[in-house]
Order: C-alpha cells, then sequence, then structure tokens
C-alpha cells in the first residue's frame, strides 16, 4: 500500500474502507485479550471461524479478535454486532448453537446472556449488563469494536482523524491549548497536569527532544496498560505523535515491561501498519512533520515504572532512579529534554483533539477530569477492567459495577494505588474517585488498580505483603527505602507471627517518616503507604496482634488454633480423612478432636465440615478449649421423639 | 551562569547556578554530615545523610544537599529537630549492617543513635557506592560493581579485571566507612583470581 500522502487523502481511504463494509453485516467480536486467551478464546475464535465456514457463511458474516472490553470475570466474551448481543463464558461447543440461533434466526441465547445472581434478570445487549451500565467507557469502548491487529478497523472507527486535524487545522500551540482545556492529568501515578510536562519540554532547550510512552505497568493485579496496548495499540501510536507534534519530537519509544508479550507483538504490527499507511516515519501525511516509534522491552523491574529509573533502563544502565531536580522534561533520555506519559495519558489525546478539551473535562471532580481505567480486582463478584467517570464513588464501583463481595462477606475495605497506595474503609466508601480525594483519603489514584477485601483479610497482614513486596521491588540505591523497608517488612512479619512487641508501631511510625521524606524516589517515597493508611483506618488491629496475639480477621496463620466444637460435632469422618498431618484424632461415632501440637492450620477441616454441622471453629487470641474427657466422646444416637 | 543567593543557618551564601546545597555550604564553610560524597565523584544521593531543610517562598520541606541544586532565596537549615531525627533513624539503620563503623560511630554519637534500635543484618557493606564509583569515574578500571538489586544489592569484585588492576591499585580501600570492602577483595582474590596472578606483588 501506498503511504498516505494527505488528510484528503485520508479521509477517501477511510471512506473507501467504510463502503466496503455493510453495517448490518453481522460481526462476531470475540475478545483476544490475554485474560480471555487464558479462558479459552483462541479455541472458540476457531470454532466460530471453522462452524461459519462448514455452514459457507463467510461471506455474509464476520469474525474479529477484538481487545479486552473488561469482564474478564466472564471471558470469553462474545459481542455479536450490530444487535450488540453479549454472551459470556462462551465455549467451543456453544458454537454451533449461537450461529444457528443467533446469525441464522436472529434470536437470542438466553443461557449465554448475563442473568442478574439476585434478581435473575437476563441482559441481552452489552450495554445493559451492570457491569458496563454504569461505567462511562469512553476509551477501553473501542477495545470490542476492532480487530486489535487491523489498521483498517481503527481507521473505520475514526481513527487519525485527531492527527490529521492536528497536523493540517491546529498549531503546535493551540493543541497545548486544548490539552491544557482538558486538564487532563497523568493517569501513572502521580497525577500532573499533562500540558504542563508537555510545554516543560517544548521550552526547554535542545535540537533533539524524546517522548515516551511508560508501559512498565508492575502494580500486582493492575492491566489496564496492557488492555489498551493489546486490544488500541493505534490510539496510543495516535496520542504520541500529537505529543511529539506539539512538544516538537521527532524519535518516540514505548517502554514495554517484558511480561506483555502479546502487546509486544500488536504494538510492532501496528507500529508497521501505521509506517506503511504513512502515518509514521518521514513526512507523515505530507505535513512535512518526521516522527519514528521505538520499542523497547523492559527487563521486569517494578521500579522501572518510575520515570527517571525507566530512562536509565532505556540507556542500557541499570533501572535506578536520579535525583529530581533536574527533571527529565529538562533532561531526560541521553541528557534531552523527555516527556514521558503513561499509557492511557496518551489514549487519552486522540479523543480530546477530536472533541475538545472542554468536553473531556465535562466530566469529574475539581481536580480530576475525564474518565480512568480501574482494574477491579480482589473478593469482588465481578472481577475485570472499568472505565469510570473521575467524581464516581467508591461505592458505587463496588457495588453496582463490582455486583458486592463474593460469598455474601462483609466488605472491609478497597485498596487503591497499587502497592504503595492505601486501605480505605467501609466508612469512606461514598469517597469520590479522583486524585485529590483519594491522597487526602491517605491512599492515591496510582495507575488505577483497585483491590477490594473482605471481612477475612487481615489488614496487618496486607500491609506486611505489600512492604514485602515493594522491599523486592526497592532499586537499593538509598537507605531510607532499601534499609527502611527491609525493616519494616521484618517488623511487620514479627507482628502477624505473633511476635509483635510494645514499641513496634511507633518504630514503624518512625521509618516510614524516614521512607517518606529522605527515600529518593516516588517508590519509597509512597512504600509506607499500606503501613500508614491501615494503622490510620484500623490500628485496633496492630494492637490486638501486638498486645493479645490476636488476629481479628483470624487470617494469621501463626495467631489461630482450629478446634471442633464437641456440641456440633457428628463424628462424620470428613475432616479426619482430609487432614493431611494425620492431627485429627476421632472414629465413627466418637467426636473428633484436633491434636494442636501436629496441626499445621492448612484449614482443610474448615473446608471440609459440612455446613449443616459448622463445628470447626478457628479461634485466635484465646487458649484452645481442652479437649473433652474420652467417655464423653462417644455420640449415642437419640431416641426418635414423637 | 549567573550567580545565586541563598541562606545557609542564617548566613548569606553566593553560589553559582548549577552546584549543589552542599557544595554551597562548604564553600562557606558550613559543615553537613555526608557519607557517599565524595568531592572527585559525581553526586550519588544514595545514604541521604545529608538531608536539610530547605525553604522556598514560606514552603518548607526536606531536600538532600548532595543532589540538590542551588535556588535563588533558598532558605536552608543544616538542622532541626525533624533533620535530626532522620539522620538518627538513618544512621540507625546503616549500624544494623555496620555498628563497628568508626564513621557511623561518630555520627551515632552526634545524633544520640542507638546501635541496637534494628535487627542486625551480617553483611557489612552500607551500599554507598564510594569504591564501584571511585573505580568508575576516577580510576576508570571498573574492577568492582554492585550486583543483583535491592536488599541482595552487593559489591562485586570482577575477577577478571581485578587480578590485573586492584593489587597495585587499592586506592578505594580507605574510602570504605566500613571494613567490608577490604574482607570482599580478600574473598574474591582466594576464591576467583586466576592462580597465577593471585600473588601479592603481581609486576607483570
Amino acid at each position: 500500500m501506498a503511504r498516505i500522502q494527505s488528510p484528503e487523502k485520508l479521509e477517501e481511504f477511510r471512506q473507501e474502507i467504510l463502503s466496503k463494509r455493510d453495517p448490518n453485516t453481522p460481526c462476531i467480536s470475540i475478545c483476544a485479550g490475554a485474560g480471555c486467551l487464558a479462558t479459552g478464546a483462541r479455541e472458540v475464535i476457531d470454532a466460530f471461524t471453522s462452524e461459519i465456514e462448514k455452514q459457507g457463511l463467510s461471506a455474509t458474516v464476520d469474525i474479529k479478535g477484538t481487545g479486552c472490553p473488561g469482564f474478564c470475570e466472564r471471558g470469553p466474551v462474545v459481542v455479536i454486532f450490530p444487535s450488540e448481543i453479549c454472551y459470556l463464558q462462551v465455549s467451543p461447543e456453544d458454537v454451533p448453537e449461537i450461529i444457528d440461533t443467533t446469525i441464522k434466526n436472529k434470536k437470542v441465547v438466553e443461557r449465554l446472556v448475563y442473568t442478574d445472581p439476585v434478581t435473575n434478570e437476563k441482559s441481552i445487549k452489552e450495554s445493559d449488563v451492570p457491569f458496563y451500565k454504569y461505567q462511562q467507557r469512553n476509551i477501553i469502548c473501542n477495545n470490542i469494536k476492532i480487530d486489535s491487529r487491523s489498521i483498517d478497523d481503527y481507521l473505520s472507527i475514526g481513527g487519525y482523524s485527531a492527527l490529521s486535524k492536528a497536523l493540517f487545522k491546529m498549531s503546535r500551540e493551540e493543541v497545548l491549548a486544548e490539552v491544557k482545556e482538558s486538564n487532563l492529568r497523568g493517569r501513572g501515578g502521580a497525577g500532573f497536569p499533562v500540558w504542563r510536562k508537555w510545554d516543560g519540554t517544548r521550552n526547554a532547550k535542545g535540537d533533539i527532544k524524546y517522548v515516551v510512552v511508560n508501559a512498565d505497568e508492575g502494580d500486582p493485579g493492575a492491566f489496564m496498560d496492557r488492555a489498551l496496548l493489546e486490544g488500541n495499540p493505534h490510539s496510543i501510536i495516535e496520542g504520541l505523535i500529537i505529543g511529539a507534534y506539539t512538544i516538537g519530537s521527532h524519535e518516540g519509544y514505548v517502554y514495554v515491561r517484558q511480561e506483555y508479550p502479546l502487546a509486544m507483538e500488536n504494538l510492532g504490527i501496528a507500529i508497521k501498519q501505521a509506517e506503511e499507511y504513512g502515518l509514521l516515519g518521514k513526512d507523515i501525511l505530507g505535513s512535512g512533520f518526521d516522527f519514528e516509534i521505538k520499542v523497547h522491552r523492559g527487563a521486569g523491574a517494578f521500579v522501572c515504572g518510575e520515570e527517571t529509573a525507566l530512562l536509565m533502563s532505556l540507556e542500557g544502565l541499570p533501572g535506578e532512579p536520579k535525583p529530581r531536580p533536574p527533571y527529565p522534561a529538562v533532561k531526560g533520555l541521553w541528557n534531552k529534554p523527555t516527556n514521558i506519559n503513561n499509557v492511557e495519558t496518551w489514549a487519552n489525546i486522540p479523543p480530546i483533539i477530536n472533541k475538545g478539551g472542554a468536553d473531556f473535562a465535562s466530566l469529574g471532580t475539581e481536580g480530576s477530569k475525564g474518565t480512568k481505567i480501574f482494574s477491579l480486582v480482589g473478593k469482588i463478584t465481578n472481577t475485570g477492567l472499568v472505565e469510570v467517570p473521575m467524581g464516581i464513588t467508591l461505592s458505587d464501583i463496588v457495588y453496582k459495577i463490582g455486583g458486592g463481595i463474593l460469598g455474601g462477606k462483609k466488605f472491609k475495605a478497597v485498596q487503591t494505588g497499587g502497592p504503595s497506595g492505601g486501605c480505605i474503609p467501609e466508612d469512606q466508601l461514598d469517597l469520590k474517585v479522583g486524585f485529590d480525594e483519594l491522597t487526602k483519603a491517605g491512599s492515591m489514584m496510582g495507575s488505577g488498580g483497585m483491590i477490594v477485601m473482605d471481612e477475612d483479610t487481615c489488614m496487618v497482614d496486607i500491609s506486611r505483603y505489600f512492604i514485602d513486596f515493594l522491599t523486592n521491588e526497592s532499586c537499593g540505591k538509598c537507605v531510607p527505602c532499601r534499609e527502611g523497608l527491609r525493616q519494616m517488612h521484618k517488623i511487620l512479619t514479627n507482628i502477624t507471627e505473633g511476635r509483635g512487641k510494645e514499641g513496634d508501631i511507633e518504630l514503624l511510625e518512625a521509618l516510614a517518616e524516614t521512607a517518606v521524606e529522605a527515600s529518593l524516589c516516588a517508590l519509597g517515597k509512597s512504600a509506607p503507604n499500606p503501613f500508614k493508611s491501615t494503622l490510620r483506618y484500623f490500628r485496633e488491629e496492630y494492637e490486638a496482634h501486638i498486645k493479645e496475639k490476636r488476629c481479628p480477621a483470624l487470617s494469621c496463620k501463626e495467631l489461630i488454633s482450629y478446634y471442633i466444637d464437641p456440641e456440633k460435632c457428628r463424628a462424620c469422618l470428613i475432616c479426619l480423612k482430609k487432614c493431611p498431618s494425620d492431627a485429627i484424632d476421632g472414629a465413627k461415632k466418637k467426636i473428633h478432636i484436633i491434636d494442636q501440637e501436629k496441626c499445621t492450620n492448612c484449614g482443610e477441616c474448615l473446608e471440609a465440615c459440612p455446613a449443616k454441622f459448622d463445628a470447626v471453629k478457628k479461634i485466635s487470641g484465646k487458649p484452645v478449649p481442652p479437649p473433652i474427657p474420652e467417655e464423653q466422646r462417644t455420640i449415642v444416637k437419640k431416641s426418635k421423639e414423637k | 551562569m549567573s550567580e545565586m543567593l541563598l541562606q545557609i543557618d542564617g548566613k548569606e551564601v553566593r553560589a553559582k547556578e548549577g552546584i549543589t546545597v552542599l557544595q554551597a555550604a562548604q564553600s562557606a564553610g558550613i559543615y553537613i554530615p555526608t557519607l557517599c560524597h565524595h568531592e572527585k565523584l559525581e553526586p550519588f544521593g544514595g545514604c541521604r545523610i545529608c538531608i536539610v531543610e530547605a525553604e522556598t517562598n514560606g514552603f518548607k520541606r526536606l531536600v538532600v544537599s548532595c543532589v540538590y541544586p542551588v535556588e535563588n532565596n533558598l532558605i536552608i537549615k543544616t538542622r532541626s529537630e525533624k533533620v535530626d531525627r532522620i539522620r538518627k533513624t538513618l544512621i540507625e539503620l546503616m549500624m544494623a549492617h555496620a555498628p563497628d563503623s568508626p564513621e557511623l560511630q561518630k555520627l551515632a554519637e552526634v545524633y544520640n543513635a542507638d546501635r541496637d534500635r534494628f535487627d542486625k543484618d551480617s553483611s557489612f557493606c552500607i551500599h554507598c557506592g564510594l569504591c564501584v564509583r571511585y573505580c568508575t569515574e576516577v580510576v576508570k578500571k571498573n574492577a568492582i560493581g554492585f550486583i543483583d538489586r535491592g536488599i541482595n544489592k552487593e559489591i562485586c569484585f570482577v575477577p577478571s579485571v581485578a587480578s590485573k588492576e586492584c593489587n597495585d591499585c587499592k586506592q578505594c580501600f580507605p574510602l570504605c566507612p566500613t571494613s567490608y570492602l577490604q574482607a570482599a577483595f580478600v574473598l574474591t582474590e582466594s576464591l576467583a583470581f586466576p592462580k597465577d596472578s593471585s600473588k601479592p606483588s603481581s609486576k607483570e
């Protein structure tokens, strides 16, 4: 294909693509994101392809492997356009029925649509499913509409029109003004105003300037950037070119984390296609503007998400942060002015140019505009990616979109902002989601991780878990982070294992202060957040662990014991047989007793005990009642009363 | 390069643009404690002991003076209750590795640091990086480097280079604030030097 030489030619080409497509042709979109592929989407795609061929429908039905629409909990997800019928947890065996019923007879396969677990109400269309209904999907909505590997698909939904508009109808200053009006803040963590970063790099002295996409998404459980890179790589490329044009850069880098092979692949394909079409490279669309993109694969370090560490790594040096100032905008990659933004930030640029900054800013709170993608995970019914307007309450995300807590348990806290975010308790669920709002509550926006915890989660153990993660991910350059976190981790481990001492909380507070105030980069400065926020909202749990050696959530293994209530035990032998360490003594009609010396607290007996007996108990902070005398252990069957 | 005017501990100090707060203080004869700093080396900012209080337009925060560039009208306090408290914790954290380091002991006395506040960790290196950076930046031999990351980070001689260069140099030895560097060298020498070069005198 010849390179497209002008904006008019781009529009002509777009019309040509659209003219070949009939919007009424049924299109089966199957999520081919990493989540659905893991649950068998590849087999589903293959089944659809062969079934359609078999039935001779190839000419009249389209099939697409698309990006992730977000509802990973119920994958593989299949959406059939134009009717937008949404089928969940589809398996290859369902395929013939879908073709027969939906494609041929325009009817719905009822058993595959979303059924509300409470009301039993069925939602046929994707947008009617409660998980989607309460979202505002401005960015991720395109994922399911396009084949992630087809530039024509991206063009068919208006792709690269923002680039064409920026290059031909707007001056650099006008693009910047639009981004300024949108009040878009960086989606990677710190929430720095994007226009200011761009302006800083634009005005910095130097002929060579760089733009970088930070795709080193390292937060455990977070995968919004992956979904965008895999599902709609062109939107990121388009945003990056617009940024480069505004800043005056001719070379861009995408730093993708090692663990995202599919994202790397799709991104590579997209870059090649854009080059072939004249949307990248020399003289883009005949505008005279040159820009090229190189992809760099990270080597698996969390700290490389920090911008100065990322730049070091890009240069081939160890990924260690550098002190700021000087900021990368002035002295970045190879000491040249460099602008780094996160994947989601770049993906927000094309719609801002197309629809205007004011449109973007019409959503949100005072300080946080537009939408934000969160990865909703943990003890929540609907796991997945959710895109919501800034200003939505946490409660709406957890209950309306997330469908509440799994298994009817009680909500305890939601952890936002990744490992160095904080835990927000139930009485703050009305909190509006926004950069400043979350920071005020002792947490942060971060890049958009959201981990929901239920009543069985021990907050001290959660704090230990995240500090452990951060200790292992510290680059080791500065003392407050490397040594401070190491000591915090030791103390927290001691507390959760029953070796907590008076003064531990104060010691942790001193270490937290030192890390916050004296660390070199944001990793160390924010690392104590999991401790600080859990102490702020759940101090009584710390005290129970330290003073009473009691874990209120009955979760810390070293602080709990399993005990069989002799009043309830029916001597059914089930737990006895399940116990992997032969710690349960008993026989038929002989009440079971756990030998505390042998018990390893694995919890198998609790799981095994039939709900109708409910005899196995977890206890913490108090001694296990002594075993009942041998002579009372025989169960005498009660004579049937009349 | 223009000249900046700042205030350190109440004293007016003139400094060239681009130098650090630590350099400005030292040129004015004002003492700020340091561990990983060396005048011949690029600022590193690893030990954080030179942390000071900085004020601009009424906004106060802590900055690390060996890497923070001077600014006009910056007001620096080299000591405050908070600065001292943080330095104390930093010293204590390093003493968990090297409780008998004379340099740390001297600092501990000034800041009332308790060498036993934290659990000991018997690796004596405090990762100031003086040896590594001196070898790279001044001697330009790269005979020693950091390996691994985070809490597992260690200094490590590169046997193939060290066996040729170190016996006649050893310029890094006096820089080490603990006794670990020499121990690491002896260990590397005995374990990993090629046989013929491990003799004390290696004049070739």
